[in-house]
């Protein structure tokens, strides 16, 4: 009986010996080391990158002022007394700021040392002063201690990052500076202040002037344009590819063809944006709804794989179940399919969003490297993005312009830090089980 | 349209006796041929059994009653079947109102990831029925009473349909068919994911609305085609087999291929 049913061959029991073990046990504990290796060396990484980033950058959030006793003289600024407000707006308050300062010094009166002086101050102090005077027209004919902005140089020296040790001559600081900036040291009249105007203006050529807030409303009105763009093209485009359309060699094609795109380098999308947007089409050069439109194309791609993939993930019998109580099919995807597949969308738009806020190729193309000074107001004003703007300060040659670079950054990865945080949020908040 | 269906009639005299009428219903997927040639009629208020071993082509038949089958890419189904003697097929019959008269019953139990409410409103609420919130309360009570799940969900309507257990679930599926009140249920298997006391109340339950609808059910146990079905039809290699009176299908069928799956000789 034995016979007919088995076949001939012995009966091969698994090799339960303890070598097989052993080389089993070694080879799964080796494959853990090699993957703690490797997350280690991802997180190193990033720890490596992030010190950086922050440690040149931190201080940029911080600027010296020096302390200014302001006279401010009737005669000077409002000889009429009739505080007409375009009087007081041309009044001659550099002039103010600059004998303000060297009164603190009166022996410093060669010209050459008397100019030096002055630079230790920002070029931006008649602006403190006439906001001041602009704001409460009062203080004509009082005497106020005022802080302004010290110079990027002061603010260096202060800040440790020009040294005294080096020679003199290698320095933006020179020795009879340190004199002054030391008595001004003593007189309490230096102080460290929240450098606000680093969030709230646009490029400068003077670093203690510069801020980001210019270049992060020009990245999100284009981010806007990206987004009004790209998501619902995407999404309808994934509907139709992938509820819709036939599957066909043409739809290959077009699939194939949209992988590709996701490939394509960016500044490819720069290229073309400047041959048909501009040249072609004639839009402002350097405007937010341009670039908008040029990483629309690049984030494309990006949005209608994802979108995709997540209406693929919805199981088929939720269509059938749809489908079977006579809905249409365009029913079954809106009130069902679609719903169901939107965080996996949304996640896939943000991540798509994330990257073409990090994106300065395309845009370089297109002239949005331009140095400007206004905040946008609108999408076809001319703007910079922050990748950008980081992308000019790091080519400035100040000192002062290091640190803003890495500030900068932190600003823009704390953006994309909080967009891929609300992706996982939704993922989590949306999850559902079918 | 009109001679393909005068020649059904004078194969078959009693049409009103018969709900659907299906004649020489050949369904290809690609180039494989998944049903050849079969002839079936389905009784009126009846509930007809339909039996065979895995890959026969069961589900590919019932799928053929409502047209489920034009949304599997590369499906081509020829041949006639007609729906109180109009043809499904035609061109101009518009497919969601045939799947309106024709509801159907999944495998698995497949509600929407929504309440238990929404789960039943939804079919009346496309078609127009039961406009008001008043009406719409009344045939989601109505379906879920009909369903035997009233009592159980009475209290939970807004809870989602998907945290029921399998059988709840399938007797919702049953709900949210009848809701829309069709002529014919299809159901594929419906008690194959569900436990012994689960089946036996959704087999009384097919038994009750007998009296209401048309029933078409596939299933893969014999022991249930004999308890819930006046008709049955046996499937054996994408061939309709034999077609009679479940009694005496069981009893004494025609076919040996027949004999051998109702003995368990193969299948
Ligand atoms: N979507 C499909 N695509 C290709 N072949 C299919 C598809 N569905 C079913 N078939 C084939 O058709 C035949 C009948 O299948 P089906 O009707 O599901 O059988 P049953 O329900 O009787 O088990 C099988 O050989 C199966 O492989
Ligand atoms: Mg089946």
């Amino acid at each position: 009986m034995t016979e007919t049913s088995a076949s001939a061959a012995p009966i091969q029991r698994p090799d339960l010996s303890g070598a097989r073990l052993k080389r089993r046990y070694a080879a799964e504990a080796r494959f853990r080391l090699y993957g703690l290796i490797a997350v280690f060396a991802a997180i190193g990484t990033l720890v490596l990158l992030l010190t950086s980033i922050i440690s040149n950058g931190y201080t940029a959030f911080a600027q010296h002022h020096i302390a200014l006793e302001v006279t401010f003289d009737e005669a000077e600024i409002d000889p009429t007394g009739e505080r007409e407000y375009n009087v007081l707006r041309r009044a001659n308050y550099q002039g103010i700021a600059r004998a303000s300062l060297r009164g603190s010094f009166p022996d410093v009166t060669e010209r050459r040392a008397k100019r030096a002086l002055v630079g230790l101050m920002s070029g931006s102090a008649d602006q403190t002063l006439r906001d001041i005077v602009l704001a409460n027209p009062d203080v004509i004919g009082t005497t106020q201690t005022v802080w302004v902005k010290a110079s990027d140089d002061l603010d260096s020296f202060m800040k440790g990052h020009i040294s005294r040790d080096v020679p003199e001559s290698d320095r933006r600081i020179k020795d009879r500076d340190i004199g002054w900036i030391d008595q001004l040291i003593a007189d309490e009249r230096i102080e460290s202040q929240f450098n606000t105007t680093f969030f709230t203006a646009g490029d400068s050529r003077e670093p203690e002037q510069a801020g980001i807030w210019g270049a992060t409303v020009g990245s999100f009105l284009m981010l806007f344009v990206t987004l009004v763009l790209s998501f619902p093209i995407g999404v309808l485009s994934a509907i139709y590819l992938e509820e819709f359309a036939p599957k066909n060699r043409w739809t290959d094609l077009i699939e194939v063809n949209i992988n590709n795109l996701a490939a394509v380098p960016s500044i490819v999308f720069g290229l073309l944006g400047l041959a048909v947007f501009l040249n072609f089409f004639g839009l402002p050069r350097s405007a937010p709804l341009v670039g908008g439109m040029v990483l629309a194309l690049m984030t494309l791609p990006t949005i209608i794989i994802a979108a995709r993939a997540a209406l693929k993930a919805v199981p088929p019998s939720i269509r059938e179940a749809a489908l079977g109580v006579g809905a249409s099919k365009l029913q079954a995807v809106t009130h069902h399919v679609l719903p169901l597949a939107m965080p996996g969308i949304l996640t896939g738009t943000i991540l798509g969003a994330a990257q073409a806020l990090g994106e300065t190729a395309p845009l370089l193309m297109i002239g949005m490297v331009a140095f400007i000074v206004d905040i946008p107001g609108g999408f076809t004003d001319s703007a910079t993005a922050l990748p950008v703007q980081i992308y000019l300060w790091a080519d400035s040659p100040e000192r002062a312009f290091v640190e803003k670079t890495s500030a900068a950054i932190m600003v823009l990865l704390a953006f994309l830090v909080v967009m891929n945080a609300v992706a996982v949020l939704l993922r989590k908040r949306f999850e559902r089980r079918w | 349209m009109a001679m393909a269906a005068e020649n059904l009639v004078d194969e078959n005299p009693n049409i009103a006796e018969h709900k659907i009428i299906a004649r020489d219903v050949s369904v290809y997927y690609g180039e494989a041929q998944a049903l050849k040639s079969v002839a079936l009629d389905i009784g009126r208020n009846q509930v007809t059994s339909l039996i065979g071993p895995s890959g026969c082509g069961k589900s590919t038949f019932l799928r053929c009653l409502n047209r489920m089958n034009d949304v599997i890419d590369g499906c081509r189904v020829v041949g006639d079947i007609t729906l109180d003697g109009e043809d499904i097929y035609d061109p101009k019959l518009d497919v969601v109102q045939l799947r309106a008269r024709v509801g159907m019953v999944f495998q698995k139990p497949n509600p929407f990831p929504k309440s238990i409410y929404d789960n039943i409103a939804y079919g009346p609420r496309i078609h127009g029925l039961g406009e008001a919130k008043a009406d719409t309360d009344e045939i989601v009570e109505r379906s879920l009473t009909r369903a035997g799940l009233w009592k159980e969900v009475k209290d939970r309507l807004d809870k989602p349909g998907t945290g029921l257990s399998g059988g709840q679930q399938q007797r919702l599926c049953i709900a949210r068919a009848i809701a829309v009140n069709p002529e014919v249920i299809l159901m594929d298997e419906p008690c194959s994911a569900l436990d012994p006391i689960a089946t036996a109340r959704i087999e009384e339950l097919i038994d009750e609305l007998r009296e209401n609808f048309t029933i078409v059910i596939v299933t893969h146990s014999m022991q249930q085609a004999a308890r819930v079905s006046q008709r049955t039809a046996f499937f054996h290699l994408g061939d309709l087999v034999e077609c009679g009176d479940t009694q005496q299908l069981f009893t004494n069928p025609n076919d040996e291929r027949t004999q051998g799956y109702i003995t368990g000789r193969f299948g």
